[in-house]
């Protein structure tokens, strides 16, 4: 089957080369100068126009095109870098506005803290004024009463003391003896009672 | 005489016979699709310039892409002084890219393929190309054809080398481009015509061939157009900036 296609070939190959040579026995129609000039007037003419045209309107056209699509690229490009230096400028902003708002509020913190500590010093002075002055004069008192208070143990002592002298023996004593015994005698106690 | 593959390169007369005096200029096959091409450049370019959005559309992305493709060959080749000659070499490119392309629709006529065009091209472009180093670098120009850095001995032999080859710019650079577009039309049509004498039961190979051949076809296409760019802008950089 191979065989047969191949020899087919072969011999159509040859057919075909035959009838190709045979025509070429005219020449190739490409030096056949009859419409030699017809061509070189032709092309002259349409590729005259269409240099001129595409030279004149087409061409530049694009090249503006192109022109104003890179310069537009670049205005765009220009703007997007500007709008993030007007951007990293606020932030700049941003952050300086909170950095001092957050030593603002330190400070009136630490205001707000020496305006309380020293109105809690102030009241406790005071306080202590006060509490001093009351112990003071507690303590003056206490004294008080006490030296009153051995004057009038004394002088009860002496009543006493007369009273009962009189009761028992009938007779009246001078009172300021007797005062002067319990005086005597409250001193000696007095004395004890500290050693 | 359709099975013939050289048929497909016939010109002829489409209309009427135009003369201008005794010379036959009339309007033919060739002249219709180099009109289709230039129309469809101009269309296509001019709808994609027509709209300026700041985000393109498909046309207008399309013109701009070619638009940056050619600037980035031109500046690449010939550096920053080619400038000037943009729109030539983007015309020049668009127009043999265009006609390769429409040569590859089957029926269509393949502009490119006639050597009589390649040739009027490169013969534009390397007579512009002389003119325009001499008028930069004066009688300075023809240090073009003497290299630095060779022996005095081999001088003489380079410097012919170098004017041969100068010379023979526009007939490499035309039959590069004929020849490719000739060679590979005729391939196909050579392969398209087994499929037919094979039939059914052998057609299937010359036709996987066909297939496979339209691709490389739509390949050296674009190729060629840009190889005849290319060196459209090389021979450029030799007469700006002459260092060899």
């Amino acid at each position: 089957m191979l065989k047969k296609i191949v020899i087919l070939l072969f011999v159509t190959c040859f057919a075909c080369f035959n009838t190709v040579f045979a025509a070429e026995s005219g020449g190739m129609p490409q030096l056949n100068p009859e419409f030699w000039i017809s061509q070189i007037f032709w092309l002259i003419i349409t590729f005259g126009i269409l240099f001129i045209i595409l030279t004149k309107v087409i061409l530049p056209k694009i090249s503006d095109n192109l022109e104003t699509r890179k310069s537009q690229i670049l205005e765009n490009i220009e703007t997007a870098d500007k709008q993030k230096e007007e951007s990293q400028k606020k932030i700049d902003e941003y952050e300086k506005i909170i950095l001092d708002s957050k030593l603002k509020a330190k400070s009136y913190f630490n205001e707000a803290r020496e305006k309380i500590l020293d109105d809690i010093n102030k009241k406790r002075a005071a306080l202590e004024r006060d509490l001093d002055e009351e112990i003071s004069e507690v303590e003056k008192e206490l004294s008080d009463l006490k030296n009153k208070s051995g004057e009038k143990i004394n002088k009860i002592a002496a009543e006493t003391s007369a009273e009962l002298i009189k009761e028992l023996i009938g007779e009246e004593v001078n009172s300021s003896s007797i005062a002067a015994i319990v005086e005597d005698q409250s001193k000696i106690n007095k004395e004890r009672k500290d050693v | 005489m359709a099975s013939n593959p050289m048929y497909q390169f016939n010109v002829y007369r489409i209309g009427p016979e135009i003369k201008l005096g005794s010379v036959d200029i009339s309007f033919t096959n060739a002249s219709l699709f180099m009109v289709i091409s230039s129309l469809a450049i101009l269309i296509i370019f001019n709808l994609g310039a027509k709209k300026k959005t700041l985000i393109p559309d498909k046309l207008q992305l399309l013109s701009e892409l070619s638009y940056s493709f050619v600037a980035k060959m031109i500046s690449d080749t010939a550096g920053s002084k080619a400038k000037p000659y943009f729109s030539f070499i983007f015309s020049l490119f668009m127009f043999v890219l265009f006609c390769n392309m429409f040569g590859m629709i089957p029926y269509a006529f393949t502009v490119t393929s006639h050597i009589i065009v390649t040739f009027v091209l490169a013969a534009f472009i390397f007579i512009g190309v002389t003119i325009i180093g001499f008028m930069k670098h004066g009688l300075g120009y023809l240090k073009l054809f003497v290299p630095s850095g060779v022996p005095m001995v081999l001088l003489p032999l380079i410097v012919v080398i170098e004017i041969i080859s100068y010379l023979s710019r526009p007939i490499s650079l035309s039959v590069r481009l004929f020849a490719n577009m000739m060679a590979g039309h005729t391939m196909m049509k050579v392969f398209g015509g087994f499929v037919i004498s094979l039939g059914i039961v052998g057609g299937w190979l010359p036709l996987s061939f066909s297939v496979a051949l339209t691709g490389l076809e739509i390949l050296v296409a674009f190729l060629q157009a840009y190889v005849f760019a290319i060196l459209t802008c090389i021979y450029l950089n030799d007469a700006l900036n002459l260092h060899h």
